[in-house]
């Protein structure tokens, strides 16, 4: 059992590695790249109680990038959530671990797979908070280039307008999407700018330094709080790393023992 | 209807603490009343549709129960996957509200013209639709849907239809109610749905004679066409299927697929839908009836 935030983004990308090349699924880059992300918040960061699902004073953490979700599911398997075999059955037919997150799975709060969901959802999660005194907070996940859905810039406004500073959006700027680069896709750039601009107060971190993340979780914000997480896409599997194909393949079981033996080596 | 609608929504907030009202910057003279007593349970999201439906999920999911307050095709075709995932697969308490529904807005043009949105909504299999016939339908369907919180889609025409049943009628999903039974021995009925219920109305106010006898059915889902072929009488030869939407994908194709495995009741059902003549042209509600083929009933 992981019991500090490195041990559990170890355990995620480990657990994330195998489900992925056992479901024979997608996305394992995406996984890789908010690894530290997830492994932070869990450890140091969220309010929660396995025992207790909905108890209503946790934190609610939404993955918009719901792709990624192998990571998610890693980090409720280790914080008990559930049976940690139970991911052995990632990806099988009628299995509740599909391969876009789910809220059929205990600890997840919101079903995505289409881009620029969590956002809006997270915004009113975090309004009914804010409207009625409750101290819990909201976190969203998203992607990159999941900042191209106009959704997510409507929910920026609201949440600015609203003062909602018990929302914190995360962006895994990890540079790369579906078939490049997002500079070459659709810029997002100047990013800073654009949301600094929409009334966010926005924090630049190394997305893989765990005490950057935590420093910027924990920093008290008067707007809405938006994590410009720098990552790399693939993060600790080297012949991943910041590879579009990632996006894609599945590793082969020779590619699933090497990618192991570097994450439980590093 | 939209009236009826405020003042029921008041009067029904006013006991269920749970009731969020948000309109999409929409809504003048009539969402006033509820901003004025309820001022922490509205939110007016701006022009963000799909940001708007994505929070009322996020609010219901807390426990709240949004109206999500529009007009025409904004709040169902403009945020339709929100719809489609964030409220009808995680099954939430939000009520789309559409006024307008069907050529309300005739003359302000085809963005403005509900026609298709029965066959955007009825596809979603959580999804229960109210389509109210007249004032009382509204209020009996608002205490329906506040006593049975789910994912629904309320749609109203704008004002001034008629007063058609006595008192606040009961309203469960998928039932026929009688609007008129004036006729025992006739074998032709009308169903009607939503503004349908008027238009039928005016008809039967033209017929002296062997008029049919009028139902409506103001609440109706995917889940519950397995209770229609119970309910059309014995003596029944016709049944008038009657809607202000166009016949693809609206109401009278919905009764059809329910009739299917029934033949004698797929054979005995006659749809008054409009006509797809009414897509792009721009008039008055009284004349796109009349153009779509709803002025008369035969």
């Amino acid at each position: 059992m992981a019991n500090t935030s490195r041990q559990l983004a170890k355990r995620i990308r480990v657990d994330a590695l195998k489900m992925v090349a056992q479901a024979q699924a997608s996305h394992i880059g995406s996984a890789l790249s908010i690894a530290d992300i997830l492994a932070v918040l869990y450890e140091d960061v969220l309010n929660f109680d396995p025992k207790d699902i909905g108890n209503k004073n946790r934190d609610r953490l939404i993955l918009s990038k719901g792709h990624a979700c192998v990571a998610i599911y890693a980090a409720l398997a280790n914080k008990n959530f559930f049976p940690a075999q139970d991911l052995e059955s990632y990806g099988t037919n009628y299995s509740f671990l599909m391969n876009h997150i789910s809220h059929k799975v205990p600890g997840v709060e919101f079903s995505t797979g289409s881009l620029g969901h969590g956002l809006p959802f997270g915004a009113g999660k975090a309004l009914f908070a804010k409207k009625n005194a409750y101290q819990w907070q909201t976190f969203v996940i998203l992607g990159d280039g999941e900042m191209d859905e106009g959704s997510n810039w409507e929910a920026l406004m609201f949440a600015a307008h609203h003062r909602l500073n018990n929302l914190t959006a995360i962006i895994d700027y990890n540079k790369l999407q579906s078939l490049t680069t997002v500079e070459e896709t659709l810029s997002i750039e100047p990013l800073i700018d654009k949301l600094t601009a929409f009334g966010s107060t926005v924090i630049e971190v190394d997305g893989h330094s765990h005490t950057e993340l935590l420093l910027a979780f924990l920093q008290k914000t008067e707007k809405p709080k938006v994590i410009v997480a720098h990552t790399v896409k693939g993060k600790g599997v080297s012949f991943m790393e910041n590879q579009v194909l990632w996006h894609y393949r599945s590793p082969n079981n020779d590619q699933l023992q090497e990618a192991l033996q570097e994450v439980n080596n590093a | 209807m939209r009236n009826a609608f405020i003042d029921e929504l008041v009067a029904l907030a006013t006991i269920n603490t749970n009731i969020v009202l948000m309109v999409g910057d929409l809504g003048f003279s009539v969402v006033e009343p509820f901003q004025d007593q309820f001022p922490d349970r509205f939110f007016n999201a701006g022009i963000a549709e799909q940001n708007m439906m994505g929070m009322a999920a996020g609010l219901a999911s807390e426990g709240c129960h949004v109206f999500v307050y529009s007009i025409a095709n904004f709040p169902t075709f403009r945020c339709a996957e929100q719809i489609r995932n964030d409220v009808d697969y995680h099954k939430l308490p939000v009520t789309i509200v559409s006024v307008g529904g069907g050529l309300a807005y005739g003359n302000l043009g085809y963005s403005h013209h509900a026609i298709q949105d029965y066959a955007l909504m009825r596809v979603m299999p959580n999804m229960l639709i109210a389509s109210p016939g007249d004032p009382m339908e509204v209020r009996a369907c608002m205490r329906y849907l506040t006593n049975n919180p789910g994912p629904s889609y309320l749609r109203l025409g704008k004002a001034g239809e008629k007063v058609l049943h006595k008192e606040v009628p009961i309203v469960q999903p998928g039932i026929w109610n009688c609007v008129s039974h004036s006729n025992k021995s006739s074998n032709e009925i009308i169903l009607a749905t939503g503004n349908g219920l008027q238009i039928a109305s005016s008809w039967l106010e033209l017929l002296e004679t062997q008029a049919p006898n009028l139902y409506s059915l103001p609440l109706w889902s995917m889940g519950v066409k397995g209770l229609q072929a119970e309910q059309v009488p014995k003596n029944c030869e016709i049944l008038y299927t009657v809607e202000d939407h166009l016949l693809d994908g609206g109401f009278s194709s919905w009764m059809i697929e329910s009739a299917i495995g029934y033949p004698n009741f797929i054979s005995k059902i006659y749809p008054r839908a409009l006509s797809a003549s009414v897509c792009s042209a721009v008039a008055s509600q009284g004349e796109l009836h009349r153009l779509g083929g709803l002025e008369f009933f035969k």
